[in-house]
């Protein structure tokens, strides 16, 4: 009798020696005489406890982590493999506060087996969706996504339903499917850990967007700092094609669907729609002028569906469970779930999958359990490096499109980075400046001059020459980046720098030199 | 010498962009492809993508100075990414700096001076929660320290690549 261990393979895992962990515990038991067999399974997000070792009891599963190598041989001695309670013990998952108060419905398979094995994947109720999407009319499928209320995840909040009517209507005989999967934004890495730890349903969500619009080829644009997501993807597309639901007879349909895997090669701005186009025609990833819109003209010129990965995710549940099951959660105009991600200076970071509506405060303490340095927390940056930064009063706004548009701020992809008292947020400020000065594409004179320019004022604020003055510069320079952008890169990161001199406006007061409060 | 060299290399170089599949033959493929069969994209290869293609050299070059990623002289032994995006100057990588600095004798991002290692900035490893983050040679480690920072170094050093 073999006693089942899971080991989360994730690359987040592996980074705190998840790789060393498995290894060891298959040694120990050896030596012991027990059989094991371990399972590299996605991670369940709780990513303070990585890495998390899991054990199958008769009971259901219990949970023992952070777990060093060097705990391995006491944990086993003192009975891990029969799941006895330990120091380092959380007794049954399924029960872990932390896990059992989320809704998940993207991430709802991410952790539970073999990202890679196709039975498990069935069993636990791949592939349900898409049958259902290839049994209806497609213009049926399509009604379905705009019902369900599902909003892009990639941060611009585009109503799913339209681009998908918009491309399926678009005349033409060659279209395409591009999932964006040049996941950026510092303090985000829900798009990985799935693409990791459930990259069939990826699949599954590119394959029903693809025979529903009529689109023959998928292409997952993914990042190179993400190399164990491309090695897991191409495994998985060669697994579906194998079993048949990727290729020229998707689940014997008639309908033809494949997906290509393509690698960036290493710059920010491509994770911008009409850039990611570019690049993936191979050229410079130069933002292209809206009109056209790529559901009209889009890869080489063909109607081309773009979307999250995270958007794409939720499509096999929405098809599976009904569209009215995803359009019950949630508030107002923003529907469904939000795969918000904890990071930066935070007690218990990682993934949580809620309906829309939870408040930032409930997701920073209550979840995240303040910050993991223990001191009090200043400022919370919310939606990546073109996110505003909220101050501590300001964190029970809720988390939805409009709520959070309204305090100033925006969701974008669901990345939450905590920052303590130490902060200082002059020197932020310049870095979203400097940030945009090295990614910039270069084709608009207010994002590729403008940063640059932010960089000088900046530095020249907390210097202390003529600051009055360059605040005002600088307000005027966020205000020409706004409103003359080509994209969100120029046109968002003055929202980072307006909101550090909207709330700590001490920071950039020359008698501190810039170092803020200590 | 060296022109023959040159040759040598346009001609395998060829043959790297003859196994590409139709859709790969695209100017960014090609330059990965090849960076991928020499560690860097060589000088007298961008002629080679660009007859290839049927483009312009100003067209492969432009592609080429534009990715973070494409390299045109050989790689050091040992690269070392570190994540100076947000969360993991929330995490302290700020300071974790001045000391990879100040240990290993380097300015980030400015390239390996003369040791065998390189450190570079990175903005986002996507592992935000377990920052400070770097990237060696391919690894990702979490959580680190100066410590973890040189083990990692020491470890990719053993490893070839």
């Amino acid at each position: 009798m073999s006693v089942r261990v899971y080991v989360p393979g994730d690359s987040a895992a592996c980074s705190v020696g998840a790789d060393e962990v498995a290894a060891r515990i298959t040694e120990v038991a050896a030596a012991e005489g027990v059989t094991v067999e371990v399972i590299r399974n996605g991670s369940r997000g709780m990513l303070w406890l990585e890495p998390f070792v899991e054990v199958q009891t008769p009971a259901g599963r219990v949970g023992y982590g952070p777990v060093a190598p060097g705990d391995v041989e006491a944990l086993i001695d003192s009975g891990m493999l029969e799941g006895v309670s330990h120091a380092l013990g959380h007794g049954l998952v399924d029960e872990i506060p932390w896990l059992a108060r989320q809704h998940r419905v993207s991430f709802a398979r991410v952790g539970l087996a073999d990202p890679l094995d196709m039975d498990d994947f069935r069993r636990l109720g791949g592939l349900i969706g898409l049958r259902r999407a290839l049994a209806i009319p497609v213009e049926e499928v399509a009604a379905d996504i705009l019902a369900s209320g599902l909003r892009g995840r990639g941060g611009a909040g585009f109503p799913a339903g339209i681009k998908w009517r918009t491309v399926l209507e678009a005349p033409g005989d060659t279209k395409y499917v591009c999932c964006n999967a040049d996941e950026g934004d510092s303090g985000t890495f829900a798009d990985r850990m799935l693409m990791e730890g459930d990259p069939f349903t990826l699949l599954e969500g590119m394959t029903i967007a693809g025979t529903t619009v009529g689109a023959s080829i998928g292409l997952i644009y993914v990042r190179s700092e993400y190399p164990a997501a491309i090695r897991t993807l191409r495994t998985a597309v060669d697994i579906a094609r194998v079993d048949g639901w990727l290729g020229p007879d998707v689940l014997g349909s008639g309908r033809s669907f494949d997906v290509r895997i393509v690698e960036g090669a290493g710059s920010y701005v491509c994770g911008e729609e009409t850039a990611m186009l570019e690049s993936l025609e191979g050229k410079r990833g130069m933002v292209r002028p809206k009109p056209p819109i790529p559901a009209l003209q889009g890869l080489f010129g063909h109607p081309t569906l773009v979307h999250n990965v995270l958007t794409l995710s939720a499509v096999p549940a929405i098809l599976a469970d009904g569209a009215a099951a995803y359009q019950g959660l949630g508030v107002d105009r923003s529907r469904g779930t939000q795969v918000f991600q904890l990071a930066g200076n935070i007690a218990r970071g990682g993934i949580v999958e809620l309906a829309f509506g939870v408040s930032l405060r409930e997701l920073v303490e209550d979840f995240g359990g303040a910050t993991f340095s223990g001191r009090p927390i200043r400022a919370v940056q919310v939606g990546g490096p073109l996110g505003a930064y909220l101050p501590e009063h300001a964190l029970d706004v809720a988390m939805d499109y409009e709520a959070l548009a309204a305090a100033g701020g925006m969701l974008g992809h669901g990345g939450v980075v905590v920052f303590d008292d130490t902060v200082d947020m002059a020197a932020q400020a310049r870095f979203a400046m400097e940030f945009c000065a090295v990614e910039s594409c270069g084709k608009c004179t207010p994002c590729r001059i403008g940063s640059t320019r932010g960089v000088e004022v900046i530095d020249k604020i907390t210097a202390g020459i003529d600051p009055e003055r360059n605040l005002v510069l600088l307000e005027e320079l966020c205000e020409t980046m706004t409103d003359g952008s080509l994209c969100a890169m120029g046109g968002l990161t003055p929202l980072p720098v307006r909101s550090a001199v909207a709330h700590f406006g001490e920071d950039f007061h020359p008698s501190t030199n810039g170092q803020g409060k200590r | 010498m060296r022109k023959v060299s040159g040759q040598m290399t346009a001609a395998s170089a060829i043959r790297v962009l003859e196994a590409l599949p139709t859709h790969e033959r695209l100017i960014l493929p090609c330059l990965q492809a090849i960076q991928h069969a020499f560690g860097f994209v060589p000088e007298e290869t961008v002629d080679v993508v660009a007859g290839f293609l049927n483009v312009s050299r100003a067209e492969v070059v432009g592609v080429l100075t534009y990715y973070h990623d494409l390299r045109r002289m050989p790689p050091p032994a040992v690269v070392v990414g570190v994540c100076v995006a947000e969360a993991c100057q929330a995490s302290g990588v700020r300071s974790l700096i001045e000391q990879i600095e100040h240990d290993f004798g380097v300015r980030l991002g400015a390239g390996t001076g003369s040791g065998p290692v390189e450190f570079a900035k990175v903005y986002c490893l996507g592992n935000c929660a377990l920052g400070p983050a770097i990237m060696v040679n391919g690894r990702l480690v979490g959580r680190c320290d100066i410590g973890r920072v040189r083990a990692a170094v020491v470890d990719a050093q053993v490893v070839p690549r």
